[in-house]
């Protein structure tokens, strides 16, 4: 008994180490995703930013038709690269709105100007209580509503050319 | 005269910014800031994981403090704040995490290792007794 108690330390230690060594080949995601996800939409209302366009409301969500709502600003230069990718969902008619955090009309006017406009409307967050309410913790991010109004998908970070079918997919899918 | 005016502005400057965003500038009141502030100190920031929104500089953890301080002057307790912003953000927010099926040996592991450790000094005690 003593003698099988004496490799216990050695045996902990050989534990801890593969715990170690298993973090650090395989480091845990750190990506803070919205726990909205599958519920309802939360309720807020964005004033305009732009003469041209409508603001974005919880009201125009539900309506049988599910929409992308794109977390943007044009300081944010994953978005710049984030930009044809919309573009391209907005060619297969997806519907894509915008809530603009932190920004101001002239720098968003630049910005559609240079990248291509892919907004049917855009909300004004210039406080960024809306990318809160959301559970949205950077920019940009992209959340799929369905036609009942749910979360129903987020995707954190720029939309990258190769997942764009797989979010029309979704789209969809999401009525 | 001129003078004067300066330091009225000076003095009146954080008054202005009451309005505009509370990110960065005190509640008037004393009692409702030191709230504010305590609870700052226990959300995490998103963006830069491993500070605190009242340590934070990044963007999003100005937003979040000026939400929690909106929140307080309007009258809400920390707590309901905290659970809003965990009803949107998980259990990951806060550095007080709720007890949950996620979190019960953390909070039951300091009992569990105390009473462990009373057994094993009073046994020892008893031993060196004799």
């Amino acid at each position: 008994m003593k003698r099988a108690l004496l490799w216990l330390p050695l045996l902990l230690f050989a534990g801890l180490f593969a715990l170690v060594g298993f973090g650090l080949l395989k480091p845990a995601d750190r990506t803070v995703r919205s726990a909205l996800t599958d519920k309802p939409l939360p309720d807020f209302t964005l004033p305009a930013l732009l003469p041209t366009k409508p603001g974005v409301a919880r009201s125009a969500y539900g309506g049988g038709q599910p929409r992308l709502l794109n977390v943007f600003a044009s300081w944010c230069v994953p978005c710049k690269a984030e930009a044809p990718q919309l573009m391209r969902l907005k060619a297969m008619g997806v519907p894509i709105d915008a809530v603009a955090t932190n920004d101001t009309r002239q720098a968003v006017t630049d910005f559609l100007a240079s990248y291509g406009d892919p907004y049917q409307r855009i909300g004004d967050d210039r406080a960024s209580k809306v990318q809160i309410a959301l559970g949205s913790s950077g920019v940009p991010e992209t959340f799929l509503i369905d036609g009942r109004g749910r979360i129903v998908l987020q995707h954190i970070g720029d939309i990258r050319a190769d997942e764009v079918d797989a979010i029309a997919k979704a789209w969809r899918g999401a009525k | 005269m001129r003078r004067a005016l300066i330091a009225l502005a000076l003095v009146a400057a954080p008054a202005w910014g009451q309005g505009a965003s509370l990110a960065n500038v005190q509640l008037r009141d004393p009692a409702k800031e030191a709230q504010a502030k305590a609870l700052m100190e226990t959300i995490r920031c998103v963006e830069c994981q491993g500070q605190s929104v009242a340590d934070s500089d990044a963007a999003i953890a100005g937003s979040m403090r000026a939400v929690i301080r909106e929140r307080i002057q309007a009258g809400e307790t920390p707590g309901q704040i905290r659970a809003w912003l965990i009803e949107r953000y998980g259990d990951y927010i806060t550095y007080d995490p709720p007890l949950g099926a996620m979190t019960w040996l953390l909070w039951l592991a300091p009992i569990a290792l105390l009473v462990a450790g009373g057994l094993i000094a009073r046994t020892t005690f008893r031993r060196r007794a004799r």
